[in-house]
C-alpha cells in the first residue's frame, strides 16, 4: 500500500529562547504521533536535515528584530500555506521587546566594542506586523497540549478548541480560590488570556501574563487601579504590564499610563 | 431506635467522625468543608480530621480571609470558595466519546457509574441554590441526565448558619439563614459552657438511618431554643440586602446610563458566574486525536462574559463590557423569574467577594433603583 501522503510541517526561529520549538520536542509521546500524522521537513531545532518548501504548515517561533529577519520572514510566508505563531516573542514582540521604550542604540554604544558590526531594528516586533498570520498560539512558553490541540484541529479540518477567555476561567474551572481576593497577590489573570493551565495561581501566585492579553476588550485600567489599592506604586504597576507580552498593545498602553 | 421525620436529637462534637464513617460505610463518597489554598473548599473527605474546625473566614467586596478562632467551632466559617455546583454540575464534563471502527463509529461514555455524594454542610442558601438547579435542569421536560442522577443519589447534611458573613443577604432574597426543607439531616452547632453538640434533625428516613447509628440523645430544652435562636442572629447580623424590586428595576432599566459605570469598573473575568451557585451556562466543544480515529464531546463551564458566549455567525451579540454586565444580572434576578419562576440569585454573597474588584451585585441594583428615582 503506497503510503498516505502526510502534510509537510516547518519549525522556524527567529528572536527567541526556543522554549516554544522545545515545547514540541517536549511532546515526548504525542512527539510519535506527530510525527505519523505529519512529515517534520524543517525543524532544525531537532534535525539539520531541512526538507524543501512549500510547507502545509508553518509554527513561527520569535520576534523580528534585525532587518534581515524582516526579509525571511516574507520568505518564510511565502513557502506556508497555514502559518502559526508560537509563544510570546512571535505574537507580541516578547521580553526583547522591552526594547522599544528605549533608545536602542544607547544600549548598543555601552555594551559593544565595535557597535558598527551590529546590525539590528530599534523594536523587538510580531509577525504578524510583517506578514499575514493564520493563529496565534500564546504562552512564554507555548502549552503543549494547545500545540496538539491544533495541530490535531488542522489536521482534522476542525475549529481549533483555544479559548480566549481569561485566565480566571481557567483557574476557577481548576477550583483555585482567587489569589488576588484570597491572599492580596497582585493578579493579571482577569486581563490575560487562558491556557497555561494555571501555573502560578495554583502556587500561590497571581499570574504573569505569559499569555498576553485577552483579545477583546481588557479592562486593564480598572485591573492597575486595583493593583495601586493592593499597595503597588507607579513603577510595579508599569513593570506588572511590561514583561512577555509588554508590546501587546493594550499592555503596552496600560504601561504607558504609569510613571517610569 | 430510628429517629422519624422532624425529630430533633443530640450528639457530641466527636460523634461528627461516626457519622462521616456511616456514610462512607454505605457507600457515599463524602464531600465537605476542608482548608486549602487559603480558602474553605468542598472536597472529598475521609474523616472528621478533614474539617475545619478552628477556622473562620471573612468577606469583604474582593477580600477574603481565612482566620484562626479561639474556639474550636468546626462550621465557624460561612461558606466554601466555589458552591456544591462543582459536584453536581462539574466544571468540564465528558459527554460521550467515539472512535472509529470499520466504515462507522462506536459510542461510549456517557458517565453514570460514578458513586453516589454525600454533602456535609450545605448551607440554607446552598440548599436554595439545588432547588434553583433542580428546575433548571428538569424544566418542560428537558433533563439533563447527569445532574439528576448526581442530585437524586446525594445524600445532604446541611448546617444552619449562626453567623453572617458580611457579604451574605439571604434573609432578603428569602432563601435563609434558616434551612428549608429538602435536607436529610440538618445541624446545629452548639458551643456553650465548654460544651461542644450538635442539634441533629432528621429531615428523610434515610437522614433518621444514620443518625440511629449514632450515639444520641434527646436535646434539652435550652439546646433546642439555642438552635431556634440561630438563623435568626445570623439574619440580624446581614449587612446587605437585596431590593424587593429587583426584577422590576432591572427590567426598567436597560437602557440605564449606569450600565456605563459599571462597565468601568468589571473586568469581565468571569469569576462572578464561576463562583455562583446558580450560574449554569455551558459551552459544547469537540475535540479529536491526531488520527482522527478517537472524537469526543465536552461540555465545559462557560461564562456570559466571555466575548465568545455570544458569538454567531458575524461575531458575538455583546460587545461592550456593559452589555455582559447587564445580561448577567438581568437574567440573574429579573428574566430569571420569566424562566423558571424564580430568583437566580440565593443571596449567598460569593460574587461579591470574590469579584476580583469587589462589585457588589445588592449596590448595582441599589444605584439602578436610585437612578430610576432621580436620587
Amino acid at each position: 500500500m503506497p503510503e498516505k501522503k502526510r502534510p509537510k510541517l516547518a519549525v522556524w526561529k527567529f528572536s527567541s529562547c526556543d522554549g516554544c520549538q522545545l515545547s514540541l520536542l517536549d511532546c515526548e509521546l504525542e512527539l510519535l504521533a506527530v510525527a505519523e500524522a505529519v512529515e517534520i521537513a524543517y525543524f532544525l531545532e531537532a534535525t539539520r536535515t531541512a526538507g524543501k518548501g512549500p510547507y502545509d504548515l508553518s509554527l513561527v517561533e520569535g520576534s523580528i528584530t534585525t532587518p534581515h529577519d524582516v526579509q525571511r520572514i516574507r520568505e518564510v510566508r511565502r513557502l506556508s500555506k497555514v502559518l502559526v505563531t508560537i509563544g510570546a516573542c512571535a505574537t507580541a514582540g516578547g521580553i526583547q521587546a522591552l526594547r522599544n521604550f528605549h533608545d536602542v542604540k544607547g544600549f548598543i554604544d555601552r555594551v559593544y566594542a565595535h557597535p558598527e558590526y551590529i546590525e539590528t531594528l530599534a523594536t523587538s516586533t510580531a509577525i504578524g506586523d510583517h506578514v499575514a498570520v493564520d493563529f496565534e498560539l500564546r504562552g512564554c512558553p507555548i502549552n503543549k497540549h494547545q500545540l496538539l490541540e491544533l495541530i490535531g484541529a488542522l489536521l482534522n479540518k476542525r475549529k481549533p478548541n483555544i479559548p480566549k477567555y481569561a485566565e480566571c476561567i481557567e483557574c476557577k474551572l481548576r477550583g483555585t480560590p482567587c489569589v488576588m481576593v484570597a491572599k492580596g497577590e497582585p493578579c493579571l489573570g482577569p486581563v490575560v488570556q487562558a491556557g497555561c493551565g494555571n501555573l502560578c495561581p495554583t502556587q500561590g501566585r497571581g499570574c504573569y501574563g505569559c499569555f498576553g492579553p485577552i483579545s477583546h476588550q481588557p479592562n486593564t485600567a480598572a485591573l492597575a487601579e486595583h493593583f495601586t489599592a493592593l499597595g503597588m506604586d507607579a513603577r510595579d504597576v508599569q513593570r506588572r504590564f511590561r514583561s512577555f507580552n509588554a508590546n501587546a498593545v493594550a499592555f503596552r498602553k496600560e504601561s504607558e499610563a504609569h510613571a517610569d | 431506635m430510628v429517629p422519624g421525620i422532624g425529630t430533633k436529637v443530640v450528639f457530641e462534637r466527636n460523634e461528627l467522625d461516626r457519622l462521616i464513617t456511616a456514610l462512607r460505610e454505605r457507600q457515599y463518597r463524602v464531600v465537605g468543608p476542608t482548608v486549602g489554598e487559603g480558602a474553605i473548599l468542598y472536597e472529598e473527605m475521609t474523616s472528621s480530621a478533614d474539617l475545619p474546625a478552628g477556622w473562620t473566614d471573612s468577606s469583604q467586596p474582593a477580600t477574603y480571609r481565612l482566620n484562626r478562632a479561639r474556639n474550636g467551632r468546626v462550621f465557624g466559617y460561612t461558606l466554601a470558595a466555589q458552591s456544591w455546583k462543582r459536584h453536581l454540575y462539574p466544571p468540564r464534563q465528558r459527554l460521550f466519546r467515539a472512535e472509529r471502527a470499520g466504515r462507522g463509529f462506536r459510542l461510549s461514555g456517557g458517565g453514570g457509574d460514578e458513586a453516589p455524594m454525600a454533602f456535609i454542610g450545605v448551607r440554607a442558601c446552598e440548599m436554595a441554590a439545588m432547588q434553583v438547579h433542580d428546575r433548571v435542569f428538569t424544566q418542560d421536560g428537558f433533563t439533563e441526565p447527569g445532574y439528576v442522577r448526581r442530585r437524586q443519589a446525594a445524600f445532604v447534611v446541611a448546617v444552619e448558619c449562626a453567623h453572617a458573613g458580611a457579604t451574605c443577604f439571604c434573609a432578603s432574597t428569602g432563601t435563609g439563614p434558616a434551612v428549608g426543607p429538602g435536607y436529610d439531616i440538618l445541624l446545629n452547632e452548639i458551643l456553650d459552657a465548654g460544651r461542644h453538640v450538635f442539634v441533629a434533625t432528621a429531615g428523610s428516613e434515610k437522614g433518621g438511618e444514620i443518625l440511629a447509628g449514632l450515639s444520641c440523645r434527646a436535646p434539652a430544652a435550652a439546646e433546642l431554643s439555642a438552635a431556634a435562636a440561630q438563623p435568626a442572629s445570623a439574619a440580624a447580623e446581614q449587612q446587605r440586602r437585596m431590593s424587593a424590586d429587583a426584577a422590576g428595576v432591572l427590567s426598567r432599566s436597560a437602557e440605564s446610563p449606569h450600565w456605563d459605570n459599571v462597565a468601568g469598573r468589571c473586568l469581565t473575568c468571569g469569576n462572578c458566574t464561576m463562583v455562583c451557585p446558580t450560574c449554569f451556562c455551558t459551552s459544547v466543544e469537540d475535540v479529536t486525536d491526531l488520527s482522527g480515529d478517537i472524537a469526543e464531546r465536552w461540555r465545559n463551564w462557560d461564562s456570559c462574559f466571555t466575548i465568545d458566549y455570544s458569538y454567531i455567525h458575524g461575531g458575538s451579540v455583546r460587545q461592550s463590557g456593559a452589555s455582559r454586565y447587564r445580561q448577567w444580572i438581568t437574567h440573574k434576578l429579573a428574566s430569571w423569574q420569566q424562566q423558571f419562576g424564580t430568583s437566580g440569585c440565593v443571596g449567598c454573597g460569593r460574587c461579591i467577594t470574590w469579584c476580583p474588584v469587589g462589585i457588589d451585585i445588592t449596590a448595582e441594583v441599589r444605584a439602578l433603583e436610585d437612578r430610576e428615582q432621580g436620587r
